[in-house]
């Protein structure tokens, strides 16, 4: 029997965490343009949007990302398209995000006095100007805050996409388990590794919030 | 061209309620305890003696910054390491009742710490001890602030039960997955669960927005 120790463990999980981040930042940037172009076909009143983008938000509010990502898994393959668990993950979580960054930043537009909305208006700004130099500068401001607060929550649903056998922090602590048969102790080390992942968005979120209101 | 048979997944239907209410069940139990768990980490870290405000935050933090399902894997899976052994059931409701109260207590602390000075010192001057101040002159208006808040947590709890079906917990996603390992409906099983969970969510946050007032903090 092979003796694992406990450096094995973790520079095994190290290595599985840049999967962790490397979907996560695929979700983040991913689902943060396509959450903004929902934000601006809300905005820009286009025809049934406003109703589509809602519904489309409770949708993935209302229900499990691992559902989410079940849905992705089976759907595609149904589709016909052979995919891997990278692209199925990769594909719910842009579309999670994307539904939870709308809704985000879509209390930030709403937060800018309508006043400036008017303003920009009278001065024959078109919509995609007002949103350029007038409502997106300032709405950019109020969002940056809960924007790096949601990173946090796209690095932890990341850990769902074990379930559908992308191996990433969490799928690595489970096959490492099993060769090693010490739950404890490789489950304890994933969990350290999320928290050194998280818990420095988190203080940055924080810190951010902070300067936001005093200004 | 895609196929879809529904049929054939909603005539197992008694085994998608019982999933149903399994999923219900641990929401249920761990919404009670982790609201109590929410509102001890409160108390300590507004109130309470230093030290144990200093561990309820560190509590706060450690779970916060962690995905449920390693914290769920560390209950069911890491613990009998230590010789505690616990049935999936129990794991699930013990992981979400502590992730619930960690959230819990700090959506509470901030309806906490927004309490108007004036109405603590108003009860110290009237002589109610200081459990009386927290539990009648703190507590029910800072709830009553945060309910909202509170409701989303729960339901965002509710919604993470489905990986206890990962563990073995005969929850509704559970149910989903036997279904389509007998009918090989993958994608017609996980629609369905997921409508019902859609549906469970809405009608969870109409009822908790109701009785929230009624039962909690009065109107």
């Amino acid at each position: 029997m092979v003796d694992f120790s406990l450096w094995d463990i973790v520079r095994n999980l190290l290595l599985a965490a840049r999967w962790t981040v490397l979907l996560s930042l695929t979700a983040f940037v991913g689902g943060g343009l396509v959450g903004l172009g929902l934000l601006i076909a809300r905005i820009a009143r286009w025809p049934g949007a406003d109703r589509a983008v809602g519904a489309y938000v409770q949708v993935f509010q209302g229900t499990p990302l691992l559902m989410q990502l079940f849905l992705a898994y089976f759907g595609l393959a149904l589709l016909g398209w052979n995919v891997s668990a990278w692209v199925a993950a990769a594909l719910a979580l842009t579309l999670y995000t994307s539904a939870f960054l709308c809704e985000i930043w879509r209390g930030c537009v709403l937060a800018i006095p309508k006043g400036q909305w008017e303003a920009s208006a009278s001065l024959a700004l078109s919509l995609g100007e007002q949103l350029r130099h007038v409502i997106g500068p300032q709405a950019l401001k109020i969002a940056v805050p809960p924007t790096v607060g949601f990173l946090v929550q796209v690095v932890k649903g990341t850990a769902l996409a074990s379930v559908i056998g992308f191996i990433e922090l969490t799928k690595a602590g489970t096959m490492i388990t099993n060769a090693t048969f010490r739950p404890f102790t490789v489950y304890a080390c994933v969990a350290a590794l999320y928290f050194a992942l998280c818990f420095p968005i988190s203080l940055w979120s924080r810190r951010l919030e902070r300067k936001l209101h005093r200004g | 061209m895609v196929q879809l048979d529904f049929a054939a997944v909603l005539v197992e239907w008694p085994a998608l309620l019982r999933g149903l209410g399994l999923t219900a069940g641990l929401t249920a139990l761990s919404t009670a305890g982790g609201l109590l768990l929410g509102v001890g980490c409160a108390w300590a870290r507004s109130g309470g003696p230093r030290w144990l405000g200093l561990v309820a935050a560190g509590y706060v933090e450690v779970i916060r910054n962690t995905p449920f399902i390693v914290q769920l894997f560390f209950l069911f899976f890491g613990l009998p390491g230590l010789g505690v052994r616990l049935s999936p059931e129990l794991a699930s409701v013990l992981a979400m009742t502590i992730n619930l109260g960690a959230y819990a207590g700090e959506i509470l602390r901030a309806g906490i710490d927004a309490t108007p000075r004036g109405q603590i010192e108003a009860a110290r001057a009237l002589a109610l001890s200081e459990a009386q101040v927290f539990t009648r002159v703190v507590l029910p208006p800072a709830l009553s602030r945060i309910w909202p808040a509170m409701v989303s947590q729960i339901i965002i709890v509710m919604l993470g039960s489905a990986v206890c079906g990962q563990i073995s917990a005969a929850e509704l996603s559970y149910q989903a997955n036997l279904i389509h390992s007998r009918n090989f409906r993958a994608f017609e099983a996980t629609i369905v669960a997921t409508l019902l969970y859609l549906a469970l969510a809405i009608a969870l946050r109409r009822l908790l927005s109701w009785a929230g007032p009624r039962l909690l903090f009065g109107r």
